[in-house]
């Protein structure tokens, strides 16, 4: 439909790009970075809303307007992580996330 | 009752705000401020009974030939249902007047005599603040319109006895006498909680004036319900009786009144003469419609315990040495009279014994003050309780001999003195019931005139005090209270209690018996002479008979082991096996199994506290195994 890109190629692709998020989550030490891995897994999930509105039920428009609404809320939830990043940064001088385990006791 | 009694109110408000007063500042004021508030409020007190009484003897009380019972005021106070409501209210009839002018007068000087007894003593205002709420609590006993109320200010005599027991509390005799007290009284309100609980679920009423109207109908068909052999309504007053046994310390419940005499003397006198032993007589005397018409047989129960409390006292308080043991076993044996006194009166034209045990009540409140004032001032002054210490005091203490004389033959019941006409009448309601209950109360006659002039003669004739001897006598603001109490024993006898206080309020004709008179005393005469015999000089006379009589005399000296007795079954079967086995169970069951579930989940989260480390990427990879797992079983059970 969009110029001629098949359904299976977008799909593959949002896969690709959410399990690159993943992965990054789970073996990146740099909190910005995971922070960037877990906007990743949100556009992954984007694209698949917008891909699957648009070629399963062209008619409709609730899938963009959730992909509008989780950009959105990804805005705000990066403002406030990387809010505390700072903080945390300038109490402990670090923000490699093995680090980051005050809470535990 | 056209005359407004609004101000009745304030014989119970004042004392009340003098126990308040002194309690909250009673480290700000001075002595004399304290004790200045609390004999004012009590003065005003009684002089507004005083004026009750007038008014009430003489104008509002009558109505067609009747005293009437008057509720001055009746305030709803706790309204739980329509028919379930609790009232604070105040009876006015012969016998709350009379209590009213009993506690009011015997507070009022045993207040003044404080001044001088406590003079110096640690916590002096709040001796005084005590014994303001010790007379409030009684006062509003006695006027109490309902059971509830009297219930109320029955608990508060307990808890004012419990705290003026325990003046001395760094002494531990006198912590552990308070305990008792407290505790064996409690025990016998139980009794009279459950009994009120009864008479208020058949009679659906707490208030005297409706449980006794129309000769107690209104709880006469409690008779028609049986429980084990005898009617609820006998249960239930034998119930409320028990209450009344335990503050006047009647025969198995009187353990706790030998030892109250720790308290200060003035207590002491307040306890036995006003307050607290009187309590439980004014408690059956209240009721006396009830019992008389509802529960004869519960009666027959009073007077009998009533006649072995009295002769059980008697033979017990010619044994023994402290000043103010003797006198409480009196106590014990003068309120058994008055009980014995209800249990055999009958109703209206019987009513003999109502009125003679109102009477004896009344004149032995003067005595049994004085008795306890003038012991207070003799260990005042020779700083013992025990009599064999004392001796030829009569030379140093002149006033306080005069009026412990005038008492003692009060108690003996020597015409013209007060005990003489109220022992008189006592004794003849008692030969109208039954022969045993005369031989009993005639025998106890002779025993009492026997122990106090035993009493009289050890403290103030036998041997002479050591010629350096610094006795002398108290301040006048003792030994006035001491006159005033000897002027009412002589002259409280001469009050026609028979045209006062009777059992319907009409008019009693009391006969006056000569020859029964002339019996009694004559057994009191002999009791003179046998303690002149023993006792006016240093002789062993006594130690011999006390040798004749060996293990008897022993027994009575120890006070029939009453106290080992209970000691024997509260610590050896009641804690020895009962609780132990109790405690046993609740150490190893009960805390066991809390203990155990506690440490299980103690020793489960020591296990696997490791598996949270902080790292944030761990819990991430568990949650993506969880999914990766739940993804998997559902994509299982949907290839199917």
């Amino acid at each position: 439909m969009i110029k001629g890109i098949p359904f299976e190629h977008i799909m593959i692709f949002s896969t690709l790009l959410f399990f690159i998020g993943v992965y990054g989550f789970l073996t990146r030490k740099n909190l910005i970075t995971i922070l960037i891995s877990i906007e990743l897994i949100l556009n992954a999930v984007n694209i698949n809303f917008v891909a699957v509105n648009v070629y399963l039920y062209p008619e409709a428009l609730e899938g963009h307007f959730f992909a509008l609404f989780i950009i959105a809320i990804a805005a705000a939830e990066a403002a406030v992580a990387i809010a505390i990043f700072i903080n945390l940064y300038r109490n402990i001088r670090s923000i490699n996330i093995e680090k980051v385990n005050e809470m535990k006791n | 009752m056209e005359t407004s009694l609004n101000y009745t109110i304030w014989i119970l408000i004042l004392p009340f705000a003098a126990f308040v007063l002194n309690g909250l500042l009673s480290k700000r004021l001075p002595n004399q401020v304290a004790s200045a508030i609390s004999i004012i409020s009590i003065l005003i007190a009684a002089a507004l009974s005083y004026y009750l009484a007038f008014v009430y003897f003489t104008d509002i009380g009558k109505a067609a030939e009747t005293f009437m019972a008057i509720k001055a005021f009746d305030q709803t106070w706790l309204r739980f249902t329509e028919s379930l409501q609790i009232k604070i209210g105040f009876l006015v009839d012969p016998i709350s007047i009379m209590m009213l002018i009993v506690v009011t007068t015997v507070s009022s000087l045993v207040f003044i005599y404080s001044i001088g007894y406590m003079k110096g003593e640690k916590g002096y205002n709040r001796f005084f603040a005590f014994l303001s709420l010790f007379s409030f609590s009684m006062m509003g006993l006695v006027v109490a319109t309902n059971l509830f109320q009297m219930y109320i200010f029955w608990e508060l005599v307990g808890v004012s006895s419990f705290l003026l027991i325990g003046y001395y509390y760094d002494k531990p005799s006198a912590v552990s006498a308070s305990k008792k007290a407290f505790i064996v009284t409690r025990f016998a309100d139980l009794g009279f909680l459950l009994g009120i609980l009864l008479l208020s679920y058949y009679g659906n009423s707490f208030d005297f004036l409706e449980i006794s109207s129309d000769n107690g109908a209104a709880v006469s068909q409690m008779g028609g319900i049986t429980f084990m052999g005898m009617s609820v309504l006998s249960w239930a007053l034998l119930l409320v009786f028990t209450g009344g046994a335990g503050k006047s310390a009647m025969f198995p419940l009187h353990i706790w009144l030998p030892d109250a005499m720790e308290g200060p003397t003035p207590v002491s006198a307040l306890i036995h003469a006003a307050t607290m032993v009187v309590a439980g007589v004014y408690l059956v005397a209240r009721m006396f419609t009830v019992y008389s018409f509802g529960a004869p047989d519960v009666l027959e129960i009073v007077a009998i315990i009533g006649a072995f409390s009295a002769l059980f006292a008697a033979v017990i308080a010619c044994t023994q040495f402290d000043i103010k043991r003797v006198l409480a076993f009196s106590t014990m044996s003068q309120i058994g009279y008055m009980m014995m006194a209800l249990g055999v009166s009958g109703y209206a034209a019987e009513g003999l014994g109502f009125t003679a045990s109102m009477f004896h009540l009344f004149t032995h409140a003067f005595f049994k003050a004085l008795l306890f004032l003038g012991a207070g001032a003799i260990i005042h002054s020779v700083h013992t309780n025990d009599i064999r210490e004392m001796g030829g005091l009569r030379k140093y203490l002149p006033i306080s001999h005069i009026t412990f004389l005038i008492a003692c033959l009060a108690i003996s019941g020597i015409p013209p003195f007060a005990g003489f006409f109220s022992k008189d009448e006592i004794l003849a309601a008692a030969q109208m019931h039954g022969m045993i209950y005369f031989g009993v109360g005639y025998l106890v006659a002779g025993l009492t005139a026997f122990y106090m002039f035993r009493l009289y003669f050890m403290v103030f004739w036998n041997k002479n005090q050591p010629a350096e001897s610094k006795v002398h006598e108290s301040p006048s603001v003792m030994t006035i209270p001491l006159i005033i109490l000897a002027l009412g024993s002589i002259f409280a006898g001469f009050v026609p209690f028979g045209n006062l206080i009777t059992t319907n309020g009409q008019v009693l004709e009391t006969e006056f018996h000569v020859s029964l008179a002339a019996a009694t005393v004559g057994i009191a005469l002999v009791g003179i002479v046998v303690s002149y015999l023993f006792y006016a000089k240093p002789s062993d006379r006594p130690e011999r008979i006390a040798k004749s009589l060996g293990g008897f005399y022993r027994t009575v000296y120890q006070k029939f082991y009453f106290d080992e007795i209970y000691l024997f079954i509260t610590q050896r079967i009641i804690f020895g096996i009962f609780s132990a086995f109790i405690a046993w169970f609740d150490r190893n069951i009960v805390d066991g199994t809390i203990n155990a579930i506690g440490w299980l989940t103690a020793w489960i989260s020591s296990r696997i506290k490791g598996l949270q480390s902080g790292q944030v990427q761990q819990y991430a990879y568990v949650f993506l195994g969880g999914v990766l797992i739940i993804g998997l079983v559902f994509f299982y059970y949907w290839m199917r």
